[in-house]
């Protein structure tokens, strides 16, 4: 068993883990974060993305342990102070960026990364970026505006609509 | 997953010392390495975490001109730093997807040489030298089929050494589902000639396509490669494409790679 304390959504987290805990599985399971979903748990779908400090990864293929001392962001930590949707999150719901749901705190995740990185991407920077990132809903589009609106710009309408 | 204990040195001595107990393994970004034993393929008593070695990450330019980077660098730190060889950065930046490249490894990729990783290629390509805790090994000396290198037990890659190029490409036709290399060619033309490694295709793991160096060698272009092809009987013949198509493409994307090349 090994000791492990990070800072998550600005907190102080710690806690005592096996070797094969996922970071996953210490978020959800020791802290009771089950925003971040664990879809695939093959790090092909995304659901699973947070930051880790600061850079996207996927949760489900990342150890507890090597977390250790790391600043970890989940979906739980996005929203503004007041706790209202911060501007992805309320792009997302203006629009229709979501259906079930599932993908949601993944694809928010990752769109903050990309947006922390690249504050104005193209249409095909947003959808290149999500490669990672899988949704069996919506068909992208939605996501994509949501994105590009999140970064301040005209939403397109989209070509295969 | 079986269990396992956790250790991450500060030093590649310190990891060296790690990996002598038994099957202990090395972990670098853990993007193959832990799926696989989510699967249980493979049962380690200790994984040594080589992510937290400072002197093992980065990427700089050595005394020769060679450009060097660090075995615990991630794909996504190569994608960004290493703009001295922009085809290697390029390649770096088409590894899989953002999160996974924020993680993966130089080191862990060449050191698990998947037969469809885009790193073997690189290193195949440009002649780099692979540096070990112990040794520097060429990359024609290590690379030695599907999942086989040169490396001893428990020896860490602690460098790479790439040579940049004139002019280099790295062409990737991806699997769709994967986003693996179901064949990918990588073009590197030196002063002393032209090298072509060709990954994702062969039965043996990365391999040189010597007969396309030799035409390139004495005329860059993508019309040299007119009549050329190499045989299938060692090619890879999976669901995602028979090894007559695998042997194609190595053709069409090693054209495309020299055509793109700069």
């Amino acid at each position: 068993m090994t000791q492990v304390t990070m800072t998550v959504n600005g907190k102080a987290a710690s806690g005592t883990v096996e070797g094969r805990t996922l970071l996953s599985g210490f978020l959800r399971e020791e802290l009771g974060l089950t925003g971040t979903h664990v879809g695939c748990d093959t790090s092909q779908c995304g659901a699973c993305v947070v930051h880790v400090d600061g850079a996207a990864v996927k949760a489900c293929t990342m150890l507890a342990a090597e977390a250790d001392g790391a600043e970890v962001t989940t979906i739980e930590g996005m929203a503004n102070a007041d706790g209202s949707l911060n501007v992805i999150q309320q792009a997302f719901q203006d629009h229709h960026g979501l259906q079930c749901g599932f993908c949601t705190p993944g694809m928010v995740m990752s769109a903050a990364a990309l947006l922390k990185d690249n504050p104005k991407p193209s249409e095909q920077e947003v959808r290149d970026y999500l490669e990672g990132n899988i949704c069996r809903c919506t068909g992208y589009h939605n996501i994509v505006k949501a994105i590009l609106a999140a970064s301040g710009q005209d939403v397109p309408a989209m070509a295969a609509e | 997953m079986y269990n396992f204990g956790f250790e991450k040195p500060g030093t590649v001595a310190d990891a060296v010392a790690a990996l002598g107990a038994e099957d202990a393994q090395a972990l670098g970004g853990g993007q193959t390495l832990i799926p696989t034993l989510k699967q249980r393929l493979a049962s380690p008593t200790t994984l040594v975490s080589l992510t937290g070695i400072a002197e093992m990450r980065g990427v700089c330019t050595g005394d020769d001109g060679a450009l060097c980077v660090g075995g615990a660098t991630t794909h996504a730190t190569v994608a960004a730093e290493a703009g001295a060889y922009p085809a290697l950065a390029a390649t770096a930046a088409h590894i899989g997807d953002p999160a996974v490249r924020n993680r993966g490894t130089i080191g862990g990729s060449l050191a698990n040489n998947d037969p469809s990783a885009c790193y073997p290629a690189a290193a195949l390509a440009s002649g780099a030298t692979i540096v070990t805790n112990t040794r520097e090994i060429a990359a024609d000396d290590y690379f030695q089929g599907m999942f086989t290198t040169a490396l001893d037990e428990g020896e860490i890659i602690t460098e790479v050494r790439f040579p940049v190029p004139e002019a280099a490409h790295y062409e990737k036709f991806v699997q769709p589902a994967s986003r693996f290399a179901l064949v990918g060619v990588f073009v590197a033309k030196y002063a002393d000639g032209v090298r072509v490694a060709i990954t994702g295709a062969s039965n043996d793991g990365v391999f040189r396509w010597s007969e396309a160096e030799a035409a390139l060698s004495s005329n860059f272009s993508a019309d040299a490669l007119d009549g050329l092809s190499l045989p299938s009987d060692d090619m890879i013949s999976d669901l995602h494409g028979t090894a007559a198509y695998r042997a194609h493409l190595c053709g069409v994307m090693t054209k495309r790679a020299v055509a793109q090349a700069s």
